[in-house]
This record gives C-alpha cells, structure tokens and sequence, in this order.
C-alpha cells in the first residue's frame, strides 16, 4: 500500500483562494457586498436607506428567497419547476375563489388551497418519477395548466380576472395574520416616537410611524432559509437530496429512497410558492389571474447564481437567500436611482451569464476534471 | 473446510424468450475471493444481479448462511449483508467522501428532540477507514470526485465492508483503470478476504483474477464450465474457456499470446 503515501506529495497544498471558491454561497457574499457598496455610495440620499426604503426592498428580496428556496433545495436533488409562476397565480385565485365566491371562512380557503397545491407539487413529482421524463417538460406542462385554470376560473365564476376583497373578508381570521399581518408593531411605534424613524405628519395616520411593522413575509422567508439551510446541510435528509441530485442511480444503490426525496421536493416548491401567493393576497387585498408571471425564471436564477448546478447536486440555500437579496436590492435601488426598471432584466441576464460560466470552472475545480 | 455463505442452484433466468442464465451452480465461502470471469454477454452481470436482489431468477434456488432467500429487492440483499459495488456507480463525485461514504446509513444525533446528521462522528469515521485503506485525503469534506478511480471503489469497498457485509460483489473494478490503481484495488480485495468476508470478484481479465483469486468460475452464454480452485487450472484454460474454445486460440496464435 505505499502507493498511495507516495501520492501523497503530489497532493498539493490548496490555496486560501482555491478553497473559497468551491464554497458555493461565495458569489452571492461578494455580490452582496458589491450590491451594498456600489448603492450606499450612489443612492445613499435617494430614501433607499432609511425605514420606508429598508423595508420597500426587503419585502422584494423576502419574495424573491421564498421562491428561491424551493427552487434551490429541487434543483439540488436533480430537477426543476418551471410550474412555480403558474402556482402562485393559481393560488392566490383559489384563495379568492374560495373565501370570497364561495364564501367560505378565510382560513378553510387557506388550507383547502395549501392541499389543493401542494397535492399538484406532488403529481409533477410523481409523474417525473414514474416516467423518467425531465421535469424540464413535465414542469412546463403544469406551468401552463395552472395559468389556464388560473384565467378560466374566475372568467367563468364572476366575468373577470382579478377578484378583490380579500383584506375584508381575511378581517378577524386566526389564520391570515399568519401570512398577511405585521409582526413588532408597538416597537416601531415606539421608534416612530422616539424619533428614530419618521412619522406621518398629517392625514389619519398622523402621528403612525412611517414603517409600522416587519410583515409576515419576512418572518417566513427568514423562517424558510433557516429550515431549508439546516435540512440540506445538517440532517440525513439533506445528504439524500444531495445523493439524489448527484448521481441518482448510485444513491438508489446504496439504499437513499430517491424518488421520494424528489416528489417531497416537488411539494415543497408548491408549498412555499402557496406561502408566496397566500402573503401577496394578503398583502394587494385582491388575486389576479397574471400574478406570479416569470416567477418561475426568477427563482432558477437566483438559485444558479447563488452557486447551484443546473444539473443538480450542489449548491446552498445561503447562497441562493443571498441572490435573492441582491435582487431585491437591485430591483428596488434602480427605482430609487431614478433609472429605467426594465433595465432589471437586463441586469439578470447579464449575471445570470457570468454565473453560469464561472459556475462550470467551479464544477471543474470540485471534481478536479481538466 | 467451513460451510458455503452462499450457494446458488440451478439459477435461470430468462429475459422474454432470451435465456441470459441457464442453470448456473456456485458456491461462494467466506475468507476467500472467488472469481467470476466471462466474456461480455456470457450472463456475469444478470447472475450478480440475481445474487444482490436486482432480478428474481427465474428457476433456481438461493441459499445464504444455509437458508433459502427471496430477496424482493436489492435493500432486502444489503440488509441479509450483500452488498454491491458498481463499477461506475460506485460514489457521488460532488459529494465529500464523508457525505458518500454514509449515503444511506447517515450517524445521527438527538439535538432538542431532532435527528441531525453527525458530521463529527461521520468525519472521524471515514479519515481512520480511508487510512486503514491506504488514502491519505486532504480531509474528509473532499469531494470524491477529486480521487483516482482506483481510490473510489476502494472508498466504495471500505463503506461496504464498515457497513457489514459479508459478501461483497465487485463487478468488473478494475476494468477501467490503469496498472497501478489496479494493483492498489487489488490490495484491497486481499485485505478484505482476509477479515472473512467472502468476495465475489467478476472481470473478463484473466490476469487481474490470477492475481487474487482463490476459486475460479467461467460463465459463458449462461452456462458454467464449473469451478476451479487455486492452482487447478492455467490462466491459459481460463482464457479458452472464456472464448468458449476455438476461435481464440488461433486469434491468440497470431498475436504471439498476449491476448
């Protein structure tokens, strides 16, 4: 066996740099400090920076995370959900269809749409599974399914697409506020008295303070990079939808349950775009049928910059938090910056590209291939 | 000498109207390498697949450690201690050697009344086997695909025999390496023997079964020529048989034996 000590001087020494960059949240921790960096220095005075702003772009990044993190932790193990978009739409219907054409209790329209949706995350995964087709197609199937009945159901129930009245109807609900309330209200009232942060100074908020609460959206996005960050990396689940999305043959040999990991996975992208639907219907008071549009592309974005691989495997839900951060950020600092919106999508693809590139030398570096 | 671990009767198995197995007999013993050799579509595969749970043989009994078993799949075979390595499907080449090494059999601990995966205990565990193999890693979070082939079906050997096997299939590990990565599989496969577990070794190179074997069978078009022990046989029988007979020795003329 001397061999192998032989080889042991052609191990060479990793350098600092090298072991960085194989970490796969890297480029969204320097992306995130450049983010930062280039807007406190262009548009620190544009408002973007105090509590108004502070809280305008965190609800934006708290939207972008929760997609994220389903998308991230079912790309991990090896697919994909180009359905993401159609479901928030769709759930967010169901929820008006349900509360305020049929009239049910708010709450039991929360929870029949949460099964309804997570029960489609289920059958995208299982059919994958079973047919061994790529999700990449199954997904895009479902993708406009979704929007269809999306479109078709409110047309056909009330001869319109957006229903509203939702905040009325949720008004004294024990389940809403879960999703549509704000949580540390008295502590930013305090603030807003003691001058900390501005306060309304006429109309019938006088005296409120201008941010009156962090909104449940935020709870549940940090909620849900916690959860999915300590599930990937810290249980013996997480080492499945690693093996799952790494090599899914080899981890059916060594005994991993694949393609339960994967349907499950499917159900947790459906769950948390129903969480992403449910706070927005909270949040506008009304559904629409065009809600959640390109949502999907958003979500695989951010993950694949947060340092995913397309084909699964690896990749951190940290890094993925992070991009979701960024484009908050990003989205919101151009609006502040007084610079053309669309410019956004400009500035995704643009990234999206350079991640893509950087990502497969990092793939190389990992599995040291030439 | 001791009782067979395992022994195959009659095994046949029929895909359709092909018959890729037709009444194979081995005996497999612990502590020794027995190799299986045959040329490509001789059955080596479908009747190690019958062995580890993947195809249920046709006709045919399976006895292990003296009782007769139906493994419904190959979970079922890795619970009884037949475990399996794949040439190419041994290990996860993103993963850490850690991480790969306890696929499917993650250490856990209670932390507040939840499982999490046991990193310290995974880590400690996987640096003493790999040393005990003879890899030196850089650390236990390096990924697999960073080593040699050689080195992961020697991880993938390692797992298999921390994780309690008693038989251990090894199909065709050395079929794609280079001389030394060989050597150094090989090694391995003596260390195991030597702990009492039986090793069930398929290749088509005589050479590489010469090296280690201490039974010898020949499959060829789902038959079996018998079996051989240590010293029995030449490696030149060994190679006819394989062909079944003619049409390589005279190959083998031409090329001046080196076939």
């Amino acid at each position: 066996m001397s061999d192998a000590t032989n080889d042991d001087e052609r191990i060479k020494e990793m350098s600092g740099l090298r072991r960085a960059l194989i970490r796969p949240e890297l480029g969204g921790m320097v992306g995130t400090v450049a983010v930062f960096t280039f807007f406190l220095l262009f548009a620190f005075d544009s408002g973007m920076f105090n509590a108004q702003g502070v809280l305008n772009w965190s609800v934006v990044s708290a939207q972008f995370m929760i997609i994220a993190i389903g998308a991230c932790l079912l790309m991990i193990a090896g697919e994909f959900d180009l359905s993401v978009g159609s479901m928030i739409g769709f759930a967010g219907m169901m929820i008006a269809v349900f509360g305020i054409t049929l009239g049910w209790p708010m709450w039991m329209a929360i929870i029949v749409t949460f099964v309804i949706c997570i029960a489609f995350g289920a059958l995208n995964g299982y059919i994958v599974v079973r047919t061994g087709l790529p999700s990449f197609i199954v997904t895009l199937a479902t993708l406009f399914i979704l929007r269809g009945f999306t479109i078709f159901i409110p047309q056909t129930l009330e001869r319109k697409t957006i229903i509203g009245g939702i905040r009325e109807a949720a008004e004294g609900d024990w389940l809403a506020p879960i999703f549509g309330a704000k949580i540390f209200t008295g502590f930013f009232q305090w603030l807003g008295d003691m001058g900390v942060i501005g306060v309304f100074t006429r109309g019938n908020l006088e005296g409120k303070p201008v941010v009156d609460g962090i909104p449940m959206l935020i709870v549940w996005a940090l909620g849900l990079v916690v959860f999915g960050h300590i599930l990937l990396t810290r249980t013996r689940f997480g080492n499945w939808i690693f093996a799952a999305g790494g090599d899914a043959q080899a981890a059916r040999y060594a005994g991993v349950p694949v393609d339960r990991v994967k349907i499950l996975m499917f159900m947790f992208t459906a769950f948390c775009a129903t969480v992403f639907a449910v706070c927005q219907v909270m949040e506008f008071g009304s559904a629409g049928s065009d809600r959640g549009i390109l949502k999907e592309f958003e979500a695989i974005i951010a993950v694949v910059i947060g340092g995913a691989l397309l084909t699964g495997g690896y990749g951190s839900v940290i890094g993925a938090a992070l991009v979701a951060l960024i484009f908050g950020v990003v989205q919101q600092g151009l609006f502040f910056a007084n610079v053309e919106s669309s410019l956004f999508r400009v500035f995704l693809g643009v990234i999206l590209l350079f991640a893509v590139i950087l990502n497969t030398y990092i793939r190389r570096m990992i599995t040291g291939e030439r | 000498m001791t009782d067979p671990i395992i022994r195959m009767t009659d095994i046949e198995k029929h895909f359709g109207s092909v018959i890729a197995l037709n009444g194979v007999t081995v005996e497999f013993y612990p502590g020794e390498c027995h190799c299986l050799l045959g040329d490509n579509g001789a059955g080596k595969s479908t009747f190690i697949k019958t062995m580890s749970g993947v195809h249920k043989p046709t006709k045919g009994k399976i006895e292990f450690e003296g009782k007769e078993m139906n493994f419904a799949d190959p979970r079922d075979a890795i619970a009884a201690g037949i475990a399996t390595v794949y040439q190419d499907l041994a290990m996860i080449p993103l993963m850490s050697v850690s991480r790969n090494f306890f696929m499917g059999n993650e250490p856990v601990k209670k932390v507040a009344g939840m499982s999490f995966f046991d990193h310290e205990h995974a880590n400690d565990v996987t640096m003493s086997e790999m040393k005990k193999m003879g890899i030196n890693l850089r650390g236990p979070d390096q990924a697999v695909g960073t080593l040699s082939g050689g080195e992961r079906q020697t991880v993938a050997i390692a797992r298999a025999v921390h994780f309690g096997a008693k038989v251990l299939i090894l199909d065709e590990p050395t079929s794609a390496l280079g001389v030394r990565q060989t050597a150094n599989v090989l090694a391995t496969v003596d260390k195991v023997r030597k702990q009492g577990i039986a090793v069930v070794f398929i290749t088509h190179n005589v050479r590489h079964a010469m090296a280690v074997g201490d039974r010898f069978t020949v499959l060829n078009r789902g038959k079996t020529f018998g079996t051989a022990s240590r010293g029995e046989i030449t490696p030149e029988q060994l190679q006819d048989m394989m062909a079944g007979g003619e049409e390589l020795a005279t190959l083998e003329g031409s090329l001046g034996g080196t076939v």
